[in-house]
């Protein structure tokens, strides 16, 4: 048997664009809890992919418990005793928690089902283990912890000896989060070994023993946990040593005072993992507000609100001193809000419709464009080729479908079409997702001239990185709450990298 | 009393085709594949019934065995219409809804055509046979006890439920159906061939709702073109009033068939509410189930959506 | 690829797949009379001739797809805001029925520039109505418009059959009484002689004009960008401020109105009454004249014409084979028409991945 209990060794990934994984080399000793961290994109969840054989690496080779997994799949990685917990959970919620826990490899007494047997098997492991269970209830009726707690017995009934947890505690609450470690902890003491993947520094300083550390699809290094802290391990995740984009500049002074275009009050949403508490804050004309946060810290709930997709169960929201809490998006829009979606693809422009009629998608009520109840398909065209042009969007063909166009000149499209309508409030997420560092400049750049052209712009992005370069003013969501507010200029990574992961209470 | 009998006898009777067909549909929704080519592949299996009965009788075999060997057939081409569906569905990954009118319009059309080509009619076949009730003493004496203990399909039909509900409920096939239908990539996650297994839901819905077109080519003897009239819609329709569970669709069935035994009761009589309003009776029970107002009938989540290729 | 390039090879996608599962289906339903022991060739020349080859026979193959234009238009214009309108049978059949009470109703003595135009409204009016049943319960309370749609159909079929036989029936009959005459739309015979005995009528205009209203609605109207925003992206629409909603209900009630006046080719332009199961399945044949038009207007009169030369071509073979063969026919093309879409969509998203790489 080996000392390890998982190897990865020399993992390169390559996806169109993109390098996942970069010669990454991770070792997992057996009988210890270790840690991944690092930001998204960071190349986490490809890994772990990989070592699970959900997806073939290009070059490299995994060892699990010291035999080599080969091309054998998932089969396989589960054959040699590896067990994977994911974010999204791989579990059918109409059935029980013993028959998802059975369910492919079910125990059978003759032709029947063993559903005995089935239950048993939850009931013996999860006492083993110290979880709670009842296998009998459905799963879909069970909270989002219990539910966890399933997949977990899943792949421990299922003989798995390493675990892959991916963003385990994202979706708990403090208590699961408190009773998962102790699960974890059980599961150690028996001799297994646990990988997780988080964002969370505090659990991960307080719970693992090795801490990886991933930027950019490499490994940057390895801390024992013991000897780390907090803040350097932020510094370590968030920092570059060589900012490939530039800081730009900020408003002028002369606009701090400048109005409040767009108030938010005590916002709060209904909802069990995304859900806004009491949300508070305000953007001035030309002004960036960026909002920095892990990813399902209630960004698209408060998308969602901010553009009168969803309503919120309490709370106020101004647009210039008038209260639009209530009206429609339409309303909203025809009042100054332009909104570049996190999902370009599902939100923000219809892959289906030719590119012109994508441009003025959401501008369509526009007098230039219509006569009467007709639209002006040559004004259309001929505004979408100036846009396309302005933005440089390639290829500058009006009439092809948007699904002609690569990501990065979706995105150029979109951004283009939002600012072009003059918004007085723009609402940014995720602007530069997927979109190459030439583009990421240039997107940059037109941000900032709006900005300078007196909008007020609010930037959710989970890219902590580009809300340094762009905001002016930087608040922390995390759990649905703002937990931290500092100027851009006051801004220390580190101290940003604390909130995020929810490792230090607010002091804004 | 005796008005009450022959109404529970009538509503038996005519439950049969139905209590076959939305078990049949019941595989294959389950899965995760529409089926409304129930219709098509009860016609089917009418024509391909009386074909091989008539075949066979006049190749000289008994008419009882001929009617069995009818029986047999029928799900044959049952299972290869079903496969047909799956073919498209599962492996091209077609839209299902227009693969089912499709099948429908191929069994219609199919059937005629073969029907003027082995009988030389457009209307009707030959007659057949047909499977006698067996005597049996003292049950055979009673209407509802000689339709439900000594009509051969019958107990057929009563097994499918049976048999059927215990798979659902107990068995692994019934399990992984049900996840299959519900949520491929986690069955798929856990080693199940998720493609396989619909293929198999799809295939048997074929087989069983032919059996449900083979009771009513038996029972008039002879095959007529589109005798199936719309059957196999009631048949979905007590499927999803059923709430997609075997159990639950055999009692839409025995519901919807005991609103028709009444219409046929009543025909004639002038009195109480007009006939079309009890055939109407099914569609609209249906509907409000599937809004939610009594009870809502929940499709499997993964119900008409192809898998990745 | 250049601009143009780019364009023909869009075009080219659209128009292929449907000639290539039209040629596959024949090819098949060849292989099926060979295996009968007849010649293919007789059978298709046969056909061709009783569609081409008499001004009478095409006046019947346009009367045909004169209905069908108008069922499968109502078909795409449901696809267009992303519905499945399959009950487009029973809108059309109460369509009819609304058509020929009203028309019943109306004061013979009334114009027929007046009365004919009425009694399409109406027809319109009742088709709308029903189709907006299923499109609410789609709209506000998400339950899928498919099984509803066919629910409906026989809903109406015992509806309309119950009015029929109740109050509109003549005795011992199952149809109603002629409508006046005023209401009825002329015969293109009387104007064309070589037509004569060809039930075609104006309603073929007013189809036609149909798909051109329809047309310029969806593509060159604002109301028509927000139903094609909405079918193709209800998320995407909604975050754009469209009330997809409300175009949901609109689009559908719109489909509903066509397809009640697919009524009036029968009803208001052949015999001039309503009769049970007048539409001999036009509402569903719809669905394959959509599929095969792509749920595009411009389509929607080349594959009405292929599918009514179909239908009235079936009479004429029957001497060499059965008639329905041509239903085999028509069930064929819709299965490889949905067998090849898939295969067409993989190769489009395998060429647009290729270019994603590229940028």
């Amino acid at each position: 048997m080996s000392a390890f209990a998982l190897e990865l060794e020399d993992i390169s990934k390559r996806f169109p664009g993109v390098v996942a994984n970069d010669r990454v080399h991770l070792q997992v000793r057996a009988g210890s809890v270790h840690a991944l961290v690092g930001e998204n994109g960071a190349g986490k969840t490809t890994l772990m992919r990989i070592a699970y054989g959900m997806t073939r690496a290009d070059h490299g080779v995994v060892r699990i418990q010291g035999v080599e997994l080969g091309v054998g799949g998932t089969h396989r990685a589960i054959d040699l005793g590896l067990g994977m917990v994911h974010q999204h959970f791989m579990l059918v919620p109409t059935l029980s928690v013993c028959e998802n826990v059975a369910l492919g490899s079910e125990p059978r007494h003759g032709p029947w089902f063993d559903r005995d047997a089935a239950r048993r098997n939850v009931v013996e492991t999860a006492e083993r283990f110290g979880l709670q269970l009842d296998p009998d209830t459905r799963v879909e009726d069970l909270s989002v912890g219990e539910q966890q707690r399933v997949e977990i017995v899943k792949v421990l009934v299922r003989g798995a000896r390493v675990l892959i947890l991916d963003e385990p505690t994202a979706v708990l609450t403090p208590q699961e989060v408190d009773e998962l470690f102790a699960i974890l902890r059980r599961l150690v003491d028996e001799g297994h070994t646990v990988l997780m993947i988080s964002h969370r520094l505090q659990e991960v300083l307080a719970f693992a023993e090795l801490i990886t550390v991933m930027r950019d699809g490499r490994v940057v290094g390895d801390v024992v946990a013991a000897e780390a802290d907090a803040e350097k391990l932020a510094a370590w995740i968030v920092g570059r040593e060589v900012p490939t984009l530039q800081r730009r500049s900020r408003r002028a002074a002369s606009r701090v005072e400048a109005e409040v275009e767009l108030r938010c009050e005590n916002l709060c949403t209904s909802g069990a993992r995304e859900a806004l508490h009491d949300l508070s804050f305000s953007v001035r004309r030309g002004e960036i507000v960026g909002i920095a946060g892990v990813e399902g810290n209630g960004q698209q709930a408060l998308a969602n609100v901010l553009l009168g997709l969803e309503t919120p169960t309490s709370g106020r929201l101004l647009l210039r001193d008038e209260e639009v809490t209530t009206r429609s998006t339409a309303e909203r829009r025809r009042r100054g809000m332009a909104y570049v979606p996190a999902d370009r693809l599902r939100e923000g422009l219809i892959e289906a419709m030719r590119i012109d009629e994508n441009a003025i998608l959401g501008r369509q009520h526009e007098p230039e464009l219509n006569r009467g109840p007709w639209l002006r398909s040559s004004r259309i065209t001929e505004r979408a080729l100036q846009l396309l042009r302005r933005f440089e969007v390639r290829p500058a063909v009006p009439e092809l479908p948007a699904a002609a166009l690569s990501g990065g000149n979706q995105q150029r499209l979109i951004v283009g079409r939002e600012l072009e309508r003059d918004p007085s409030f723009l609402l940014l997420a995720q602007p530069t997702r997927g979109v190459d560092v030439g583009g990421i400049q240039f997107l940059h750049e037109c941000v900032v001239a709006a900005r300078d052209a007196g909008r007020a712009i609010l930037l959710i992005s989970a890219d902590l990185n580009e809300i340094l370069i762009l905001a002016d003013r930087v608040l922390v969501i995390f759990e649905g709450r703002v937990v931290g507010e500092v100027t851009a200029d006051a801004a220390d990574p580190a101290q940003l990298g604390l909130w995020m992961t929810g490792s230090a209470e607010a002091a804004g | 009393m005796e008005v009450t009998a022959l109404l529970v006898a009538s509503t038996l009777r005519i439950a049969v085709p139905y209590v076959f067909a939305a078990v049949g549909g019941f595989y294959s929704e389950r899965s995760g594949v529409v089926n409304i080519a129930l219709e098509g592949m009860l016609l089917t299996g009418g024509f391909a019934c009386v074909l091989a009965a008539w075949g066979a009788e006049s190749a000289g075999v008994n008419g009882t065995a001929a009617a069995w060997l009818g029986v047999v057939a029928a799900a044959a081409a049952g299972t290869a219409l079903g496969a047909l569906h799956a073919l498209l569905c599962v492996r091209y990954g077609a839209d299902q809804i227009i693969s089912g009118l499709g099948i429908n319009l191929l069994a219609a059309g199919g059937t005629k055509f073969l029907l003027t080509l082995a009988f030389g009619s457009s209307a009707n076949s030959s007659r057949i046979a047909g499977i006698p009730t067996w005597e049996i003493p003292w049950l055979s004496d009673w209407s509802v006890t000689r339709v439900l203990f000594c009509t051969p399909l019958v107990l057929l039909a009563g097994a499918v439920v049976v048999v059927s509900h215990l798979v659902s409920r107990r068995t692994p096939f019934g399990l992984r159906l049900h996840a299959v239908g519900e949520h491929p990539e986690a069955a798929h996650s856990l080693g199940i061939r998720v493609a396989r297994l619909r293929w198999k839901g799809v295939m048997l819905s074929g087989a069983l709702a032919a059996l449900g077109g083979a009771w009513l080519a038996l029972e008039q003897h002879q095959f007529t073109a589109g005798m199936s009239s719309g059957r196999g819609f009631i048949a979905l329709a007590a499927l999803i009033f059923g709430k997609w569970t075997p159990r639950g669709a055999a009692l839409a069935c025995l519901l919807f068939g005991f609103a028709e035994a009444v219409q046929i009761q009543l025909q004639g009589s002038r009195i109480g509410v007009p006939s079309q309003f009890l055939q109407m009776l099914p569609y609209v029970v249906t509907m409000i189930a599937l809004a939610g107002v009594i009870g809502r009938s929940r499709p499997p989540a993964a119900l008409g959506r192809a898998l990745e290729p | 690829m250049s601009r143009r390039g780019e364009m023909a090879a869009r075009v080219a996608n659209e128009i292929g797949a449907p000639i290539v599962a039209v040629a596959a289906a024949l090819v098949v339903g060849a292989i099926l009379v060979a295996l009968l022991g007849r010649d293919p060739l007789a059978v298709y020349g046969r056909l061709a001739q009783a569609i081409f080859g008499s001004s009478y026979g095409f006046g019947q193959v346009l009367f045909k797809a004169t209905t069908l234009i108008g069922t499968g238009l109502a078909v795409a214009v449901a696809f267009r805001a992303g519905l499945f309108n399959i009950g487009a049978e029973g809108q059309m059949y109460l369509g009819g029925l609304a058509g020929a009470s009203f028309a019943l109703l109306l004061s013979p003595e009334l114009p027929g520039v007046v009365a004919a135009p009425l009694v399409l409204l109406a027809s319109a009016v009742a088709g709308a109505l029903w189709a907006a049943i299923p499109a609410l319960l789609r709209a506000w309370l998400g339950v899928h418009e498919v099984i509803n749609t066919i629910m409906l159909n026989f809903v109406a079929f015992a509806l309309a059959g119950w009015i029929l036989v109740e109050h509109l029936a003549l005795f011992e009959t199952v149809h109603t009484a002629e409508i006046p005459v005023s209401a009825r739309l002329a015969r293109l015979e009387q104007f064309l002689p070589a037509l004569r005995g060809a039930p075609l009528n104006l309603t073929l205009f007013l189809q036609l004009l149909l798909c051109v209203a329809c047309y310029l609605a969806l593509w060159r109207t604002r109301w028509g960008y927000e139903v094609r925003a909405t079918g193709n992206s209800e998320a995407a629409a909604r975050s754009a401020g469209i009330p997809v909603r409300r175009r949901i209900v609109q689009a559908m009630a719109l489909s509903g109105a066509l397809a009640g006046v697919a009524a009036a080719n029968f009803v208001q332009g052949y015999k001039y009454y309503f009769e049970e199961g007048f539409t001999s399945a036009a509402g569903f044949k719809g669905i394959a004249v959509a599929l095969l038009a792509r749920n595009h207007p411009a389509g929607i009169v080349p594959a009405a014409l292929f599918f009514g030369a179909l239908d009235r071509g079936g009479f004429v073979i029957n001497a060499l084979v059965p008639k329905e063969l041509v239903d085999i026919l028509q069930a064929l093309v819709i299965l490889f028409v949905i067998a090849l879409a898939r295969t067409a969509q993989q190769r489009l998203l395998r060429r647009r991945m290729a270019r994603g790489v590229e940028a």
